[in-house]
Parts: C-alpha cells; sequence; structure tokens
C-alpha cells in the first residue's frame, strides 16, 4: 500500500470514480435481494417502472428528489470548506418550527409576503442551528461533528417537547401543529401548471422543486463564481495557507455552516409548507443522512448532486412502488443502498481509485 | 424507608439503562483511544441486536444470540477498520455508513424473515437470560439501607450486565497496566513512535476495533436478549451516540466512563419517573429535556466552559507511514 496519491485522468476523477461505485453499490444491493430470495432483475425493471414509468411515478420522483436536493446541497457546501455537517436533520427540524411558527402566526399577511417571509424564516432556523456548531469550532475548538450530532438529538427532543405541549393542534390526539392556511402553502405543481395547458396527476410535487433547481445553479454560482466561494473553497483545501491569504478560516468556518444549515432547511419548505401543510413529528424522515450519500456522490459539485438527487428520487419513489408488488423488498433497500454508496463513495474512496487507475492501465495496455 | 426504597427502585432502572451505554462506550473507548474515531457504535449495536435475537430464536439459547450479535458486531467493525485504517478513508464518513447500512439491513432481513415488519418472534425461556441473584441478597435484605439497595439495585441483573461492569475493570487495568495496552494507548497519541519502535500500528489499531466490535456486540445483545425480549427496527435509538457522549464526558478515560453512563442512566429513569408529576417549587419538568441533558452537557463540555475535554492527539487521523 503505498502513500503516494493514485493520479487519474480528470474525467475518470470526475464521473469514472463515482460511476464505478454506484455501480458496485447497486451490485451490492442486488445481492441482498438474492440474498431474500427475490429476483433482482425483475426488483429492478419494477423499480425503475414504478419510478420513470408514467407521469405521476415521476412527479413522486421529483417530489423525492427535492429533499435529497436540499439535504445534499447542504452537506456539500460544508464539505467545501472542509467540514462535515452531520445535522441536517436537526437543522431541518428546527427550520420546520421556525417555518410552522411563521405560517401561523404570519397568516393574517397576504400570500405574496407571507410565503416568502415563511421560506426566509425556514432558512434562517437552519442557519442559526447549524451556525452555533461553526461558531463553537471556530471559537472554542469543539469539533462539528461531535457538536452537530448532538444538536441531532436536541432538537429532535426539542420538536417533541413543542408538538406535545405548546404547537399541538387543541383538541388532536396526534402530535402536530394546526394546519396552515390556504394561502400559506407552497402552489402544488399540478395547480401551477394547470394555466400551460399541461394536465398533471394530483402528487406531492410543488413549487419547492423550482426552489431546489434555484439553489442548485445559486451554490454553483456561490462555490464557483464568487469570492466568498473562493474563499470557502481555499479554507477547505489548506486552512493556513488561507489565513496566509488573509482569509479568517474561522469567519468561514461559520459562514459555510450558516449557509449549509439554510439549505437543510429547504427540506423543511418541502415537507411541511409543500406537503404536510402542517408541523408533523420526524418529516426530516432520516432525508439528512441520504444527503451525505448525495454529496459524496456528487461528488460536492450542484450538477453531481442534482444527477445523485435524481437517482435517490428514483430508488425511494422506485422502491415504494416496489414494495407493493414484492412485500419483501422494502424503502430500508434505499437506506442500506445509501450506506453502501457512502462507504464506497466516501471512506474506502481510494480503493475505488485504485480499481479505476488498474482498469484504466489494463485498457491503455490492452 | 419508603424514600430508600423509591432510590433503589431509581438506582435499579439506571443500572439497567446504562448497561448497553456501558457496552457502547467501553467499546468506543478502545477504538478511539487507538486513534480510530468511530460514529458507528449505534449501527453495530443494531446489528448485534438483530443478529443475536435471530440466533437466540433459533437455537433456544441466549447465550449462542451473544455468540452471534459478537460475530456480527465485529464483522461490521472490520468493515470500519478496513475502510478507516487499511484504506485511510475518512472515519467520520465509514461511521455514518455502517450506521445506515445496519439500520437498513436489520429491517430488510427481519421482514423477509419473518415478516413482522422488521421485529423478531419475541423470545422465551432459555432464549433469554434470566436475572441473576447475587449470593446473600436474601439474607442481607434486612441490613438497613444497604441491605435493600444491595438486593433491589445491584443484584437481579442478567449476564451480560455484570459482563459490561466487569468490561470495565478489565479495560482500566489493560489500558494502565499491560504492554498491550501501553502500546494501544501510544499508537492513539503518537502513531510514528510506535511504528519506529518496529510494532504495526495497523495490526495494533485492527485489535482495538474488534474489542470495540465485540463490546458493541456485548450491549446490542443485552438490549434484544436481555432487556427485551426480541428485536425491533431502530431498538438503539440513539444509545451509540449518548455513549459516544459520556466518552468525551469522561475524557477518554474507563472509570470516569463509568460514572458517566450511570450518570445518563439516572438521567433516563428520572426522566421515565417524572413523567407527568409536578415537581413542588418547579412545576412540570419536561421528560425532553432531562432526555435531552446528556446531549446539551456534552456540547457544553466539549465547547470547553465546564473543564475541558482533551481527545487522544491522532485520533481520527490515518497514519501514513512514509512521509
Amino acid at each position: 500500500m503505498s502513500a503516494a496519491p493514485i493520479e487519474l485522468p480528470r474525467w475518470a476523477d470526475i464521473a469514472l470514480v463515482p460511476l464505478i461505485s454506484v455501480a458496485a453499490s447497486l451490485l451490492v444491493a442486488g445481492l441482498v435481494v438474492i440474498g431474500i430470495g427475490e429476483n433482482p432483475l425483475l426488483a429492478t425493471t419494477l423499480l425503475l417502472k414504478g419510478a420513470l414509468g408514467s407521469v405521476e411515478g415521476l412527479s413522486f420522483t421529483l417530489y423525492y428528489a427535492t429533499n435529497f436536493i436540499f439535504t445534499g446541497l447542504a452537506v456539500a457546501v460544508a464539505f467545501h470548506a472542509g467540514l462535515f455537517n452531520i445535522g441536517g436533520e436537526g437543522q431541518a427540524s428546527v427550520a420546520g418550527i421556525v417555518l410552522t411558527f411563521a405560517c401561523l402566526g404570519l397568516a393574517p399577511l397576504p400570500g405574496f409576503l407571507l410565503v416568502p417571509l415563511a421560506i426566509l424564516a425556514a432558512a434562517a432556523g437552519g442557519a442559526l442551528y447549524a451556525f452555533v456548531p461553526g461558531w463553537l469550532q471556530a471559537t472554542r475548538g469543539s469539533h462539528v461533528v461531535i457538536t452537530t450530532i448532538m444538536f441531532n438529538f436536541i432538537a429532535a427532543n426539542l420538536s417533541v417537547y413543542l408538538l406535545v405541549e405548546v404547537m399541538r393542534k387543541p383538541g388532536s390526539m396526534q402530535p402536530e401543529s394546526a394546519e396552515f392556511a390556504r394561502h400559506a402553502i407552497l402552489t402544488p405543481m399540478h395547480i401551477l401548471l394547470a394555466p400551460l395547458g399541461l394536465k398533471l396527476p394530483d402528487t406531492p410535487l410543488n413549487s419547492a422543486f423550482l426552489l431546489a433547481l434555484a439553489a442548485l445553479f445559486a451554490v454553483w454560482l456561490l462555490i464557483y463564481r464568487s469570492r466568498l466561494g473562493y474563499e470557502i473553497r481555499t479554507v477547505g483545501a489548506n486552512p493556513r495557507a488561507a489565513a496566509y491569504a488573509g482569509i479568517s478560516p474561522a469567519q468561514i468556518t461559520m459562514i459555510a455552516m450558516a449557509i449549509s444549515g439554510a439549505l437543510a432547511g429547504g427540506l423543511a419548505v418541502n415537507e411541511v409548507m409543500g406537503v404536510q401543510h402542517r408541523l408533523t413529528l420526524d418529516f426530516t424522515a432520516g432525508y439528512g443522512f441520504v444527503g451525505i450519500a448525495v454529496a459524496l456522490m456528487g461528488r460536492g459539485h450542484p450538477a453531481g448532486v442534482g444527477l445523485a438527487a435524481l437517482l435517490f428520487g428514483v430508488l425511494y419513489q422506485g422502491g415504494t412502488e416496489l414494495s407493493f408488488d414484492q412485500p419483501k423488498i422494502t424503502r430500508d433497500m434505499v437506506v442500506v443502498i445509501g450506506g453502501v454508496i457512502i462507504l464506497f463513495a466516501g471512506a474506502l474512496e481510494g480503493l475505488f481509485r485504485r480499481f479505476t487507475a488498474a482498469g484504466l492501465a489494463l485498457a491503455r495496455k490492452g | 424507608m419508603e424514600w430508600v426504597q423509591t432510590i433503589a427502585v431509581i438506582l435499579d432502572s439506571a443500572i439497567r439503562l446504562s448497561v448497553p451505554l456501558l457496552c457502547a462506550a467501553m467499546a468506543g473507548l478502545w477504538s478511539e483511544r487507538a486513534g480510530v474515531v468511530d460514529i458507528g457504535l449505534e449501527g453495530k449495536m443494531l446489528i448485534a441486536a438483530f443478529a443475536s435475537a435471530v440466533v437466540a430464536f433459533s437455537t433456544g439459547s441466549a447465550w449462542a444470540g451473544l455468540g452471534a450479535g459478537i460475530l456480527a458486531s465485529v464483522l461490521l467493525a472490520l468493515v470500519h477498520g478496513f475502510a478507516a485504517i487499511t484504506w485511510r478513508g475518512n472515519q467520520i464518513v465509514s461511521g455514518v455508513a455502517i450506521n445506515m447500512l445496519a439500520a437498513g439491513l436489520t429491517v430488510i432481513l427481519g421482514n423477509a424473515w419473518y415478516g413482522q415488519g422488521g421485529r423478531t418472534p419475541p423470545l422465551e425461556g432459555a432464549a433469554r437470560f434470566p436475572d441473576l441473584t447475587l449470593p446473600l441478597a436474601a439474607t442481607l435484605r434486612d441490613v438497613p439501607v444497604l441491605g435493600r439497595l444491595y438486593e433491589e439495585a445491584i443484584s437481579g441483573h442478567a449476564a451480560p450486565a455484570y459482563l459490561a461492569f466487569l468490561a470495565v475493570l478489565v479495560t482500566a487495568y489493560v489500558l494502565k497496566h499491560t504492554r498491550f495496552g501501553l502500546r494501544l494507548r501510544a499508537v492513539g497519541e503518537n502513531p510514528a513512535a510506535v511504528d519506529t519502535a518496529g510494532i504495526s500500528v495497523a495490526w495494533l489499531r485492527y485489535g482495538a476495533v474488534i474489542i470495540c466490535g465485540a463490546l458493541c456486540g456485548l450491549g446490542g445483545t443485552y438490549l434484544a436478549v436481555s432487556q427485551s425480549a426480541g428485536f425491533l427496527p431502530h431498538m438503539i435509538a440513539g444509545k451509540g451516540f449518548i455513549a459516544l457522549a459520556a466518552v468525551i464526558f469522561a475524557n477518554w478515560r474507563p472509570w470516569p466512563v463509568l460514572g458517566a453512563c450511570l450518570l445518563f442512566g439516572v438521567f433516563d429513569a428520572v426522566a421515565i419517573r417524572l413523567q407527568g408529576v409536578i415537581v413542588p417549587g418547579l412545576g412540570q419538568v419536561p421528560v425532553q429535556a432531562i432526555q435531552a441533558l446528556p446531549y446539551v452537557l456534552t456540547v457544553i463540555l466539549l465547547a470547553g466552559f465546564i473543564g475541558k475535554a482533551v481527545p487522544p492527539r491522532a485520533s481520527g487521523l490515518p497514519y501514513v507511514k512514509e512521509r
């Protein structure tokens, strides 16, 4: 095992390594399917048909992809600053709480004011809840990873308390808030596109998807085309060199974490404001953790994050359809695939680069 | 003497609740003292809980379950070791992967094999660890205070619980007083020095990772085969992360880890007991506030507002020989 970094051509680095690790992850998932006595080829066909075979399936796929775009971007922005934000779940929870207070408390406002304000409130809630771990790392030296893990659990306890004791709809037994007013929610896609003559089925897909696309573009602008993005990448690559160049790593740590948390807040916008129209317990449902897989697979680049989010959208929607036909294969398969992708594309990246390099060398010789 | 009874009951449930924390925290201690950060304690406990419940159910033996739990957990620990030690991957990323892998696999396999939404069938009789009565518990129960505490709190736990407490003793001794322990601590502080002395950094770290896996296996098995009567999806419910908090809280030292785990166990026991109770002067204390306490305290401690947490110096850093 030599310590020398494995040199690869740029295209292989960007496309081939992630592709090979994703393919290997799907193979592992196929082995699990065989292990429980089902046919992986049939499962794949059903999955793809369920996710992409109809307008309804595709709409659901894009709805799930919206969540993964937000959580994937959140992890990716922090990655660029050399930070590992595992706190997407907690940041989205807090964003959901702030969002709900805004949607219910500002209800007298008209929709064109209320909706943007509520979205900003969600972003601010997520940003603040991520800023604190960033601030603690920058000024007190406590590691962002551990703090964000602890913050996830603190947010979970806070959500339970607020939903049971404070925000619960009067008379309801369920731990959920009152329903938002009609003008305080995001427009479903089938209503949004109806004036254009497009007839879409009624699905959870809503205008938050457009917000997610805008976020992809905005993050690309930020990271690759702005001064702040350059500073973020410099700190991520080498904090000491950054400090020498007059960039404050402490400041960038806090800013990057806040941006990351604001993006995680997008999950709350899609789920709470776009779909549930009320705050529910556990609406984050593990999307924050899958976001880590999305960011790793997408190599932190918004284009890659978008594609990876789409793949996970397909897996989620297809997996749901698949579990109707083959009850043995539940949607937990997506969690397994996510875990294996994180292992292969993240922790075992060196191994897969070695594979790729060996394969390329063989191809050149032969 | 009603208060003695109350304290004894709370202590008893605190000890029960702290056993899985203790196993996982000792596991984390071993791994981190050798320089391998492990946030995958949760996933390893989960896979152990599942494997032990499956084997205990099919063989009818709790001890066979323990063996399977430890084996499954060690296998997952070796995956972490392979990524973190051999391939010098990011240890946090690998830990996250292991947690997700375990969370998904256990539900899928459990659902496919038993068709009960991921649960395993209930364990009965010899498939569960019985509570052991320590010698003299009945004889001493009439000794005021101490006798009652001994009978209620110290005696009457299952075998894995006593193994967990034994693990603290053994860990403290091995780390402090044996050659292996000294080398292991050295590899977490300054691996280059250990390497220069001609000792393999990788093998020492693999050793620590395997011990970590075995202890997580003990903790997961205790949850599924002793505390509960079978596996439930996501039954670890964050205990692996509270254990991580306990390790940090105790500054990576065995006896303080025991103290931290017992303290967090007491929090949990008190939270359960205070549900819906009005405390004089405080009113109704929200259970969630007490449950969040371990996490809040760890954040405060890590930030250096009370005391200072000093991790092993080389923790989280892959060792590169040729530099």
